[in-house]
């Protein structure tokens, strides 16, 4: 065996029903190294680590440990061979304090009378001192901070004796100072011959903590390399893919009109005071589709919300189709004509217990059309309904089905059934195919289209670069709360964005 | 995963991992589940028979015969019939408060301190406007009662709203705010002078009580108890105001994407649930016993909870589901004769809720073939 691989993983694959989110994906680690797994959002970081802390299993696939083949079938199993994971999502009980929680789950000893506990606590402090993970250790979680927290979790996979600490996206909930903090404990657990693996879409941390690199896409592994061989540009390349395939570019069938929206200088906060928007500004005109691109996070959902009225903004004017909007207020959006694909259709953007005509009165069931004196015109809705389902080709079993039981394809031509038909002027589509198998993908890219020509306009969020690139006549690249590249259609190449995605060309545009 | 054994072969492989492997089937949670199935719920009250049937017969009597007295005390007679639907008044009508509410998931358990209120309301006409006609008085009563219990709803539901107060706790505790006032009232200032110390309000005059049906005691309170089902009925299916109600019940976020004010609607829903519960304890001390008294109500706010369960918040369901517990209850004063306590109907009762959130549980879980 190559005894220089402490932890390997080969030709891992994972399916979820039929989609794949890893495919034959290598992995492995030196001992005592910091490895950072980088790629965007979904390309399969998370799914992976998780088959290595026992909590999903992998379809097929082998691990090796210290050379040594081992089957992980739980988080037990994970601990129990040194393997310990902090998820991004923390796994706390809010109302035990810190020590507490990191005993929780010990089966070590039967009695825990105080002294016990004491000892204990002398022990977690020990180690949470030694790698400089400072915080209360007799406080509950909830009076925590979020960075508290965090340290918690790391000190309880420290005390558990794990020797591979995976840190799931660990700097999305931390403060710049205390992401600094967490590079040195990194350092720290270096230098005690602990592996760190590190999953990130950031390549600053990438760049300032990794000792390898690994980039994964779209399920597969696509390289790993050491960090003296390479720099920001080329891992920027690599996240996002560089192969430029022919993007067949759906051209606009006739010229844009004049000012829709426009939001200038818009500031929005997001829970614990995190800055989501900053200094947003953005236009969109009648008869475009205007592409936002941008790794998840960066303040896209934020601006979907704002645009919805489901969000309130601290600072920023925006102005719809001449007219300022002052206050959030979702109603007012939507007699305003803007139209909303919610991010996660069954969460936020359809009931699932209720049937198919119920979902679809969803924004229209105040108008004169649907009711009357606060009565629902039901035969009237039904016909409509069911006008509207053979329109769009919704296959249902019927209009009074409840909706989670028709496919993803089929709930996304419902809801897009509902937002077109209110004749939006403008529709905020976030993700919307994500999860949806080609047919339905294209279906979807056939409506936005339809819009569009009927001199509409669309505002397509999407992590998906190519189907940001095929749609938008202007693109727009977000990076932490702000629109830092703009370019056109025809101008645009993976590359180019890329970098602005990563962060790096707006930084050499301060610099200059 | 070469090496697993097959499906059905018995492996010699001693851990633990292994041994779970020689199971051919699995139990998995079916996460797109939220429902039980109806029959569900008959299953659950087999079982809870069953269950208590093992008790009864520890207690020397079989059961089956109890079960059968059981069910002849409470419904083959014209007597249990009409004081099972006597029964059955406070639990519909305290049902459907708390199932309205249910519907948006705002849990209100707070219907027995509502039932109070509206009883305390209506009986404030008695003391305060005592010389009405039935016409007036009648009308009035039922004002009084639908704003006391409102109140007492709004009491859990602007907290909720302003506070983020739990309603759990809230609604819960007003419960023992209404007895202890209810207390305060029929032991001191509204207590019959003539009543030999008894803690109760005087009897109230003839204008003061509702109709009752031949000299049975079924009285008016059960046309009020199913007009409220029909227009519950009515509301959710038809209106525009059922619909948000629907929505939100659904999918809180997506109704608030839907633009519909959640806040709003969770205070005028408890206002409402506690104006239903508060008409229940209208209903009890006009129709029922007469007058304001201590300890008028034994549990029916507590009972109607799982009855609005059981009947999984569906009007018609709840008609069924609360005749079917005032049988209980009334089926267990008969068996008092055979010497067992009539507190077998409360053990049924709980039984009968254990059972069903089991069965809420377990129709999550699918089987589901190893392989």
């Amino acid at each position: 065996m190559r005894e220089t691989f402490s932890l390997e993983m080969k030709q891992i694959v994972k399916q979820f029903g039929s989609v794949i989110a890893n495919d034959h994906v290598d992995f492995n680690c030196k001992p005592g190294e910091v490895h950072a797994l980088l790629g965007e959002n979904g390309a399969g970081k998370s799914t992976i680590m998780c088959m290595l802390s026992g909590v999903y299993r992998p379809t097929s696939g082998e691990i090796y440990i210290h050379g040594e083949k081992v089957k992980i079938r739980s988080p037990k199993d994970a601990t129990k061979l040194g393997v310990g994971m902090v998820f991004q999502n923390f796994r706390l009980v809010q109302t035990l304090t810190a020590a507490e929680n990191i005993v929780l789950g010990e089966k070590s000893s039967f009695w825990r009378g105080p002294r016990w506990m004491k000892n204990k606590t002398e022990e977690i402090d020990s180690i949470a001192k030694r790698f400089g993970l400072a915080f209360p250790v007799d406080r509950p979680i909830w009076q925590l901070s979020v960075g508290e927290q965090q340290r918690v979790e790391i000190v309880k996979t420290l005390y558990r004796g794990a020797e591979f600490i995976i840190l799931d996206e660990p700097t999305s909930v931390l403060t710049p100072g205390e992401a600094d903090q967490l590079f040195l404990t990194l350092e720290q657990m270096k230098s005690e011959g602990k592996t760190v693996i590190l999953t990130t879409h950031k390549m600053k941390e990438v760049m300032a903590a990794a000792d390898r690199i690994s980039v994964m896409r779209k399920g597969r592994m696509i390289h790993t390399i050491d960090k003296s061989d390479t720099n920001e540009k080329d891992l920027a390349r690599l996240m996002v893919g560089s192969d430029i395939a022919p993007v067949e570019i759906q051209g606009r069938t006739r010229p844009r009109g004049e000012l829709l929206l426009n939001v200038e200088n818009l500031d929005v906060y997001a829970e614990h005071g995190r800055k989501a928007l900053n200094n947003l500004n953005l236009k969109v005109y009648k008869g475009e589709i205007v592409g936002v691109a941008g790794v998840a996070g960066n303040g896209q959902s934020e601006l979907a919300e704002v645009l919805n009225g489901l969000c309130t903004w601290k600072k920023g004017k925006i102005t719809f189709n001449g007219v300022e909007i002052k206050t959030a207020s979702v109603r007012g959006a939507i007699e305003a004509g803007i139209s909303h694909v919610p991010e996660n259709r069954m969460k936020s953007g359809l009931a699932g217990s209720l049937g198919v005509v119920d979902n679809l009165l969803f924004k229209s069931y105040r108008s004169e059309h649907r009711s009357k004196y606060g009565f629902l015109k039901i035969k009237s809705n039904r016909e409509w309904s069911q006008r509207l389902v053979e329109q769009f080709d919704v296959k249902t079993p019927g209009i009074d089905a409840p909706v989670r039981q028709l496919s993803g394809g089929n709930q996304q031509k419902l809801l897009f059934a509902r937002e077109i038909d209110r004749k939006p002027e403008l529709m905020v589509a976030v993700h919307p195919t994500q999860g949806l198998d080609v047919g339905a993908t294209a279906g979807v890219h056939r409506l936005l289209n339809g819009l569009r020509d009927e001199g509409k306009s669309v505002l397509l969020i999407s992590e998906d670069l190519e189907e940001v690139m095929q749609l938008s006549d202007r693109i727009l690249i977000i990076y932490n709360g702000c629109v830092v590249g703009e370019m056109r259609q025809e101008e645009a190449n993976r590359e180019r964005i890329g970098l602005y995605m990563a962060g790096i060309r707006e930084k050499e545009e301060e610099a200059v | 995963m070469s090496e697993q054994p097959a499906a059905g072969t018995v492996s010699l492989d001693k851990t633990a991992s292994e041994t779970r492997r020689r199971f051919s089937f699995r139990f998995e949670i079916d996460p797109a589940r939220k429902e039980s199935p109806w029959w569900m719920t008959i299953v659950s009250i087999v079982l809870a028979l069953l269950a208590c049937a093992i008790f009864i017969a520890a207690n020397g009597k079989n059961p089956w015969l109890v079960y059968e007295k059981m069910f002849r005390g409470a419904f083959m007679s014209e007597f249990g019939i009409t004081e099972t639907l006597v029964k059955a008044i406070p639990l519909l009508l305290c049902g459907l408060g708390v199932a309205i509410a249910y519907r948006i998931s705002v849990w209100n358990i707070g219907a027995e301190g509502q039932f109070v209120a509206g009883a305390i309301g209506a009986t404030a006409v008695t003391v305060y406007l005592p010389e009405m006609p039935m016409s007036l008085t009648i009308p009035i009563m039922i004002v009084f009662a639908v704003v006391a219990g409102g109140i007492w709803g709004a009491l859990t539901a602007l907290p909720k709203v302003y506070f983020q107060v739990n309603e759990l706790i809230t609604s819960l505790m007003l419960n023992y705010v209404a007895l202890l006032l209810l207390d305060y009232l029929v032991f001191d200032p509204w207590k019959d002078p003539k009543g030999f110390n008894f803690p109760g309000t005087p009897m109230f005059t003839d204008a003061q009580m509702l109709p009752v049906l031949g000299d049975t005691r079924l009285h008016l309170g059960l046309v009020f108890a199913l007009v409220i089902v029909l227009i519950y009925w009515f509301t959710v299916k038809y209106t525009r105001w059922g619909y948000e109600l629907r929505l939100i019940g659904a999918n809180q976020d997506a109704a608030r994407n839907a633009g519909i004010n959640i806040k709003k609607h969770i205070l005028i829903v408890m206002v409402i649930s506690g104006a239903v519960a508060g008409i229940a304890g209208m209903s009890e001390v006009t129709g029922v016993t007469h007058r304001l008294m201590y300890g008028i109500s034994p549990g029916y706010g507590y009972t109607a909870i799982i009855v609005a369960w059981i009947a999984k918040l569906n009007p018609f369901g709840l008609v069924i589901s609360s005749v079917l517990f005032g049988g209980l209850i009334v089926g267990g004063y008969s068996v008092q004769t055979m010497g067992l306590p009539s507190s077998i109907s409360s053990m049924i009762q709980g039984a009968i809720l254990f059972f069903l959130i089991a069965g809420n549980m377990v129709s999550k879980f699918r089987l589901r073939r190893n392989g």
